[in-house]
């Protein structure tokens, strides 16, 4: 690792000698940074509590599976599984998925039915920058849990 | 390129078997965020902003997108199979205009 | 994705201050972008499906089958089925003596459309072109690139290396400087690959459709400030067939998918 980004390092300073550095490399942003003001963690949070009527919520049965490193933060693969026997009197009823740092939080939202016989989804999702991505299912039974994960992204530099 | 969809539904399987369905959909999902480069307005936001899947007429699954979603959605998810029938799927555009396409099961 | 060992390669070009060598020394046994990529990209380009590059592909084979032009003719009423189309684009970029010059494959199908179907010429970029170059190179998927450089081809492939290795641009770079010194290493938040063209047209994440190798080019060119090229220019037609011999033996991914 620390190889690495020795390298990375005298890469970037032979072009900096130049005057020039990879700084100047434009960043395309990932059509999600805007003018508008960044979700935050709370109104996330204040989403959520909305979304499933202020019910108390725990933490667990919800797992969030992004990439540890998303490589281009327009197109993350993420999938989002709940421990549920998904029968007809025990099932998940619906999940809301929230971006803490995108530029509004809501992402998607599932009304599920013990049809699915596993409460298992997937998309693509956009990502503005490294943030955690939160999940909250709320069960047949009206109890509500939720999980995180922390994905981290990395913006491509090069290719218009 | 415009409002394709693609899904895979698997031809066959046995009663109570738990069977994948993918479903993608072109489509730019225009965040509404975005400027024209050479006017500079804001560029409308424009997404798919539903999807449904019902088996026999039956919802299985719904999901309510947002602009979070990536360019081109794609939707994977799982049913258990109990009869043979049609899965319909259905993804609603802003403005209201409904795209629509199905996959056939046989279960044994 | 695996670098260590092209860091270690470049570590030892800057040993030797062998910053611009007009050709390259034995370089190591170059690697499709594949495996420069994250494991959840290489799983979006490993299932048909799921890759959102073949919703071109479905394109191009409503394409092939659609009559178009004066001619009343479709590309299936004269070729058949798509798969006659095996291996057929590994040669490609290839001397055509009546252009007197090197033709890529989206030459050849839009002579094909001009020529013998006397329909229009697909835009480079256009969705039909994008699907029917995907699915004739996907006829090819899992062989390796063979393009020839002798006899006629020659001299354009002189002329596509010399734009590989020339200086330009603003930042005065030429496309050896990032990917044969540098593949494995981090250009800022990117990883640096061989560069090479075997999963063209590829989805990128990046792009959020399918694209040409020409529009990557456009967008490396871009990149250090140098004044891009047209899309089917000679110029990247040779910079085209340049890259396609330095892959030669690197296994056709297209359509691929890419950060
Ligand atoms: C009227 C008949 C005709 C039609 C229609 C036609 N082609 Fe062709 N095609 C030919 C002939 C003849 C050749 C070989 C001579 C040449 O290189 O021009 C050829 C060559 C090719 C080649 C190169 C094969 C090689 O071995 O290098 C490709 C690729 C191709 N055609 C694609 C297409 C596509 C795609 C379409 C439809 C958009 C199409 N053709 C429509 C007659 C046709
Ligand atoms: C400033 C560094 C830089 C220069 C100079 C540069 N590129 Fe790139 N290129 C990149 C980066 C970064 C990527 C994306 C990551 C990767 O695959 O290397 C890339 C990707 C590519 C790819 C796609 C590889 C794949 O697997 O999809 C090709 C092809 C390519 N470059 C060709 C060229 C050509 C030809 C030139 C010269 C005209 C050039 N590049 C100059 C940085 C550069």
């Amino acid at each position: 690792m620390s190889t690495k980004s020795t390298k990375t390092a005298v890469l970037e300073r032979r072009q900096v000698l130049k005057g020039v550095g990879f700084g100047a490399l434009a960043l395309a942003g990932t059509g999600l940074a805007s003018r508008e003001a960044l979700a935050t963690p709370e109104k996330a949070t204040e989403y959520l509590a909305k979304m499933t009527g202020g019910a108390a919520s725990k933490e667990g049965r919800v797992t969030v599976k992004l990439p540890e490193i998303a490589e281009n933060g327009r197109t993350v693969p993420i999938t989002i599984s709940i421990d549920s026997p998904m029968t007809d009197n025990d099932y998940v009823k619906s999940v809301f998925v929230v971006a803490e740092g995108n530029p509004s939080p809501e992402v998607i939202s599932f009304t599920m039915s013990p049809a699915m016989g596993k409460a298992e989804v997937s998309t693509r999702m956009r990502l503005g920058k490294t943030q955690n991505v939160r999940a909250a299912a709320i069960m047949s039974d009206g109890s509500v849990f939720t999980g995180t994960k922390q994905v981290k992204v990395t913006i491509g530099g090069c290719g218009g | 390129m415009s409002k394709k969809p693609r899904v895979k539904v698997p031809k066959q399987a046995k009663a109570g078997e738990l069977i994948q369905l993918k479903t993608l959909m072109s489509h730019v999902m225009e965040t509404g965020n975005r400027k024209d480069s050479k006017t500079g307005k804001l560029i409308p936001r424009q997404i798919i902003n539903k999807f449904v899947c019902k088996f026999n007429g039956k919802e299985v699954m719904s999901a309510e997108l947002q602009p979070a979603i990536a360019a081109n959605p794609y939707i994977a998810f799982y049913a258990k199979a109990t009869e043979s029938g049609t899965f319909d799927f259905e993804w609603t555009e802003d403005g209201g205009e409904v795209i629509k396409a199905s996959g056939e099961i046989t279960v044994s | 994705m695996k670098y260590t060992k092209y860091v270690a390669s470049a570590a030892g070009l800057l040993g030797l201050g062998a910053l611009l060598v007009a050709c390259s020394p034995a370089e190591p046994k170059l690697e499709s972008g594949y495996d420069f990529a994250t494991p959840e990209t290489q799983a979006m380009q490993d299932d048909d499906f799921s890759n959102p590059g073949f919703m071109w592909v479905d394109i191009g084979a409503e394409e092939w089958a659609t009559v178009d032009g004066e001619a009343g003719k479709s590309c299936e009423s004269c070729h058949g089925d798509l798969s006659t189309m095996k291996g057929v684009t590994t040669s490609y970029p290839k001397y055509n003596a009546d252009d007197k010059k090197m033709r890529a494959l989206q030459h050849q199908i839009n002579n094909c459309r001009t020529e013998q179907m006397k329909a229009k010429a697909w835009k480079w970029e256009s969705d039909q072109m994008l699907g029917m170059s995907a699915i004739i190179k996907n006829q090819s998927k899992g062989m390796p690139l063979n393009v020839s450089i002798k006899g006629e081809a020659a001299p354009f492939y002189e002329k596509g290396k010399e734009f590989y290795f020339q200086r330009r641009g603003t930042l005065d770079m030429a496309c050896k400087h990032c990917h044969i010194d540098y593949p494995g290493v981090k250009i800022r938040a990117e990883v640096l690959s061989n560069g090479l063209p075997n999963g063209f047209p590829t989805y990128r994440l990046k792009w959020q459709k399918l694209g040409s190798l020409h529009r990557r080019f456009r967008g490396c060119n871009s990149n250090i400030r140098a004044e891009p090229y047209e899309r089917g220019s000679e110029e990247y037609t040779n910079l085209e067939l340049f890259l396609t011999h330095r892959a030669n033996g690197v296994a056709v991914e297209s359509p691929s998918v890419r950060k």
